[in-house]
């Protein structure tokens, strides 16, 4: 089994520049250099790579949304959100802290795919390792000329500003992430007009998540079959998936797109620690729908876990044990959406802090019967398409499902006015 | 005041951006890093240096986590209580760091050694519960650790 992603991991310090070069490294940024822009976009179209960071879109598509120089001349900007902080989720860190120069690569890829000279990478301030090692990364591909102007005398500039972020799950959203490197508070807005419109500064930007950028060189030095082929689903390629919670082994694996849920959970977490039973898990980070027993054959692709009822989200999974109270669990993940609302759309800054509210009081004995009727009602108040961004929805979907599944977990909190777990 | 030094820094940001505003953010960050935390009057100096008015300047400072506007403890601890941590005995420890440095969350110890905040999912998942201090990441945490840990910054006072 390939596993082109982790292949260059090794205990302590990442491989140097020369180091990568020795094995293959930037040839593809060789390769796309002679190939183009258009060539490239085609090719990762072809290989059906999407969209790593949670939302799954098409990345081929994603980079020809972006208007050709021909059609709209000036700036455009290449955006590597590195702003990694779904709970549950530590995927883009262990790519940038193993193999900082992969990840670079598939920077300087996409900008030159898109035609932009200016990239910023965005990355959260508590990713210190990261960051030095970026820093060292980006310093030595400046002075071996894969960076800067004029790159190996092509006459193509990519310039990268690595910006760390001063701090706010909200800025992982695009048009949030926009606003604060523009120096702003990061609220988002409206979709329209698309950032590939315009975006930063007004101009058009392309923004894309730290695991999709990691697969460009593959997917140009391999081909989209060899692509394709790495995977046990139609989305092409190999997943970063990771497992927290109370198993026996958590981390994080490099396995073939559309692994189930069963094999990473037991094969490669090692299953329930002794004594406990396995009750559910969020697939994707926080803001997905909890799955249960009875999908634990459910394949781990876009596709197959929304059919699910839930979503593949980043793919880092957090397990619910049976000693572990779910009411609790929903309640530190609505307080924890409460507190990163940015506060713009009214239905996610008052509806968040009512939904924290009610659980709080479940889980301390004060719920009331008709508690399960408001929060069904918050979840679909909250729902897609009522708020500028996700953040609501997102926050909506452990509790509608958790609604569903733990039920009679909600019940015995209100009828036995105490939390049964405590 | 804003130092020379800051004060470059500060240019070679807004000339990267290529805009004043665009690097106001690491405008803040340099200056906190000298001063450890940003108050009215420094709000205003860097504001001014920017051409910004100093209530947009704060409307952002105030936005973002690591931006400091009342005076913090020479170590900032930040406790990830977000899921994983939970699920894997967050609420314990806190009770336990809260007893040891004797404040809650945002409050600072009276030796002004300490700082403790809450802090939003640190990446370190497998290894939970994880708690930074100031640019360390120390992971697989338990009260015995996190005394030791304490022990050390305390001795390095």
């Amino acid at each position: 089994m390939e596993k082109p992603l982790t292949a260059n991991f090794r205990p302590g310090e990442p491989l140097s520049l020369k180091e990568y070069e020795k094995l293959g490294g930037y040839q593809a940024l060789r390769t796309a250099l002679k190939m183009g822009p258009d060539e490239i976009i085609q090719l990762i179209s072809q290989s059906n790579l999407r969209g790593r960071g949670g939302a799954g879109f098409p990345t081929g598509t994603k980079w020809s949304a972006v208007p050709s120089p021909k059609d709209l001349p000036g700036t455009r900007y290449f955006i590597a959100d590195a702003d990694e902080m779904e709970p549950g989720t530590f995927k883009d860190r262990l790519l940038m802290e193993g193999d900082p120069h992969q990840f670079l690569e598939g920077v300087i890829i996409g900008s030159y795919a898109i035609h932009a000279e200016e990239a910023f990478i965005f990355l959260r301030w508590e990713y210190t390792l990261a960051q030095s090692r970026l820093k060292s990364a980006i310093s030595e591909a400046y002075s071996r000329g894969y960076l800067g102007n004029d790159i190996m005398g092509t006459g193509v500039n990519v310039r990268v500003h690595l910006h760390v972020s001063a701090g706010r799950y909200i800025c992982g959203e695009g048009t949030a992430l926009v606003n604060s490197l523009e120096g702003k508070r990061a609220v988002p807005h409206s979709k329209v007009p698309r950032q590939t419109d315009c975006g930063l500064w007004g101009r058009p930007t392309l923004m894309n998540n730290v695991e999709t950028l990691c697969n460009v060189p593959h997917i140009i030095n391999n081909g989209p079959e060899w692509f394709k082929n790495l995977s046990n689903s139609k989305d092409g390629g190999t997943k970063i998936y990771a497992v927290s919670g109370k198993v026996k082994r958590p981390g994080a694996w490099e396995l073939p797109m559309g692994t189930t849920i069963r094999e990473i959970l037991e094969e490669n977490a090692g299953g329930m620690r002794d004594g406990l039973k396995f009750r559910g898990v969020m697939p994707g980070g926080a803001s997905t729908d909890f799955l249960v027993e009875q999908h634990l054959d459910v394949k781990m692709d876009y596709d197959s876990v929304q059919k699910a009822g839930s979503r593949l989200g980043t793919g880092t999974m957090i397990v619910l044990d049976d000693q572990t109270c779910p009411v609790g669990m929903v309640h530190n993940l609505e307080h924890f959406f409460a507190r990163e609302s940015c506060g713009w759309c009214t239905p996610c800054r008052e509806g968040l802090p009512w939904v924290a509210s009610i659980l709080k009081a479940m889980e301390e004995g004060h719920g009331q019967p008709d508690d399960l009727d408001v929060l069904r009602f918050h979840t679909k108040h909250l729902g897609p398409g009522r708020t500028y961004c996700a953040l609501a929805p997102g926050a909506m979907e452990p509790l509608q499902s958790a609604l569903v599944y733990f039920r009679e977990d909600f019940e015995r909190h209100i009828t036995e006015k105490r939390c049964p777990w405590r | 005041m804003l130092t020379d030094d800051m004060k470059k820094k500060i240019e070679e940001e807004c000339h990267r951006c290529g805009n004043r505003q665009g690097a106001c953010i690491e405008a803040i960050q340099t200056a906190q890093t000298f001063w450890g935390w940003i108050s009215d009057e420094n709000m205003e100096h860097i504001a001014r240096f920017l051409g910004m008015s100093p209530a947009e300047l704060d409307g952002v400072a105030s936005f973002y986590n690591h931006i400091y506007r009342k005076p913090v403890g020479k170590h900032i601890v930040m406790v990830c209580d977000s899921v994983s941590c939970w699920v894997m005995g967050y609420e314990k420890l806190l009770d336990h760091m809260t007893q040891r440095l004797g404040i809650g969350l945002g409050g600072t110890t009276a030796d002004g050694l300490f700082t403790m905040v809450p802090i939003q999912c640190l990446g370190a998942c497998d290894k939970a519960p994880a708690i930074m201090i100031d640019e360390k990441l120390y992971t697989d945490l338990t009260p015995e650790k996190f005394d030791r840990i304490i022990e050390k910054y305390r001795e390095g006072a």
